[in-house]
């Protein structure tokens, strides 16, 4: 069911564990949908004066998708300028994956959403002008997490003691 | 050169034995008879299926003609469920357990969405029906109690007796998806009406198993055809499988004294050995278990991957996790067992059989403390040691 790709980033995944020093954290992911991922970056300006992520790395609980996937996001990213990162989507990360299961589609997702939370934190922490794509992906992820954490309060209270 | 690869998952299908093999054998060549036919060849693979169905009987003590050959064991809970439905339209209750197999499940809820009532009831945290809550549960209109002889993600035993007395007192029929706990435990076949068992679980073929229905109960067929099976189950026999089946059970029922304690040894040394590693839950009940199924949990990490990276070291196990069912959710069994949801996810079931051997169990709890470590690292949720 997986590509080789998919089966050779999760045997050696790339920029794993926690980052030193890094400028932000994106947090995405419900331990309820067994997909927590955790994506830190080192933002840095380059010789031209340009922000870019100079380092960048991850801690992922999940399945064999979202740990490549935590791999893939980190290699596509690692380099990029903010703008250049932010236009990176989940299509772009399945697609350097060879592709996914259909039911695995949600973890490129997360993997993009993570890289998108990780930007953000760090404007917003930098007290820098959010873009607009960013500030309405942020929005969409709070609201999703919302709804998920709604529908599983009772489950939640339930299964937790 | 890797070593070879080492398989503990049992509970999701077994190998075939060597004398199963050697028993269908000549019915994929010179004994290729269709056992309606009147001639010598179908007369020769009439006699091999009634002399599978006796064989069959006798490891339950039941008549060979209670028993009714299918194409596994889903269809055998299909049949039970739905064949009971169908024969007694005005009973329109259901009484079964929240960690049936899918098979039972499934069929329950079918019935569900075209007007039934099902009851699931709760286990306790070992996923053990309490026999008093079927004695609450049944009504004047139930038509079925069916709860599982062992189940299949945990181990646990049922108590089949005690439900099938109180389904005897208050008149119910009662069926029992007995799949992993035939030929590995007493199965009290005189408490119970209709029992589900699959070959391919048990060293025999896939695509064959039977339905065991007590004499009096009656049955609406669910295919249309040829009558077969006493009407019950219409399409030419699988005569291969049906021979395959009879091996496979004979097999089992005469090596269960040795291979039994065996599977229970290595369960032990399996529960001891992997308890070592912090931040485990052995999920199910140590003591009251089937032989060979044993389910832990280990925290940070999710069962898929911890399966993928037990597959590379050439270890075949599964995950009770539902991680690639597009809803998401944790297994419904460990969630009926409340497992915190922080673990529920990272499960894993290993499953012996009467090939595994004491290297091999060895072999994976040498493996199995670095694959934890391994993820672990990678997790934001860290567990202290």
């Amino acid at each position: 069911m997986y590509t080789e790709k998919v089966i050779e980033h999760f045997r050696n995944p790339r920029n794993m564990g926690k980052l030193e020093g890094y400028s932000a954290v994106g947090k995405v992911g419900n331990i309820v949908c067994g997909d927590v991922m955790w994506l830190y970056i080192k933002v840095e300006e380059d010789a031209e004066g340009r922000e870019v992520i100079s380092d960048i790395s991850w801690e992922t609980f999940g399945c064999t998708a979202a740990i490549a996937t935590s791999s893939m996001v980190s290699e596509l990213a690692k380099g990029k300028t903010l703008p250049e990162a932010i236009a990176i989507t989940n299509q772009d990360v399945a697609s350097e994956l060879g592709g996914l299961p259909p039911v695995k589609m949600h973890c490129s997702a997360l993997a993009a959403d993570a890289l998108n939370e990780a930007i953000y934190e760090y404007l917003k922490g930098h007290g820098r002008e959010i873009p607009p794509v960013l500030k309405r992906r942020h929005e969409r992820l709070e609201a999703e997490m919302k709804k998920l954490e709604e529908r599983y309060r009772a489950f939640l209270e339930e299964a937790g003691s | 050169m890797d070593p070879d690869p080492i398989y503990l998952d049992n509970s999701a299908t077994t190998p075939l034995a060597g004398e199963v093999i050697a028993a269908m054998k000549p019915y994929f060549s010179d004994e290729y008879g269709n056992a309606s036919s009147l001639h010598r060849f179908g007369r020769r693979a009439h006699a091999a299926i009634e002399e599978a169905r006796a064989s069959l009987a006798e490891t339950i003590g039941v008549e060979p003609s209670e028993i009714v050959f299918t194409s596994g064991a889903t269809e055998a809970d299909n049949l039970a469920i739905k064949g009971l439905a169908f024969a007694h339209p005005e009973k329109r209750h259901i009484v079964t357990s929240r960690i049936e197999h899918h098979a039972v499940l499934h069929a329950c809820r079918w019935l569900e969405e075209r007007g039934y009532e099902v009851t699931y009831l709760d286990v306790d945290r070992a996923g053990r029906v309490e026999p008093e809550a079927v004695k609450e549960a049944i009504r004047d209109d139930t038509l079925l109690v069916s709860i599982m002889a062992g189940n299949n993600e945990i181990g646990t035993i049922e108590p089949i007796g005690e439900i099938g007395e109180i389904c005897k007192e208050r008149g119910v029929p009662f069926h029992t998806d007995a799949v992993q706990a035939y030929g590995k435990v007493d199965i009290p076949a005189g408490s119970v009406d209709l029992l589900s068992v699959s070959a391919h679980k048990l060293n025999g073929p896939k695509g064959v198993g039977f339905l065991y229905v007590r004499k009096g109960i009656r049955l609406s067929p669910l295919l249309s055809g040829g009558g077969h099976e006493r009407g019950l189950r219409s399409g030419t026999e699988n005569v291969p499988g049906i021979v395959g089946l009879a091996a496979a059970a004979r097999l089992a029922f005469s090596e269960r004294e040795t291979v039994v304690p065996r599977l229970r040894g290595f369960r032990e040394r399996l529960i001891e050995g992997v308890m070592r590693i912090p931040g485990v839950r052995l999920n199910g009940d140590r003591k009251e278990s089937l032989p060979h199924i044993v389910n832990f949990s280990f925290a940070g990490i999710e069962g898929e991957s911890l399966v993928m990276r037990l597959d590379e070291r050439g270890i075949a196990a599964s995950t009770g996790s539902a991680c690639s069912s597009p809803n998401l959710e944790p297994s419904h069994v460990l969630v009926a067992i409340r497992v915190p949801l922080s673990m529920a996810h990272g499960s894993l079931r290993i499953s012996t059989g009467r090939q595994t051997t004491e290297e091999e169990v060895d072999r994976f709890l040498e493996v199995i403390p670095s694959v934890v470590e391994e993820l672990r690292a990678i997790s934001p949720f860290k567990v202290e040691g």
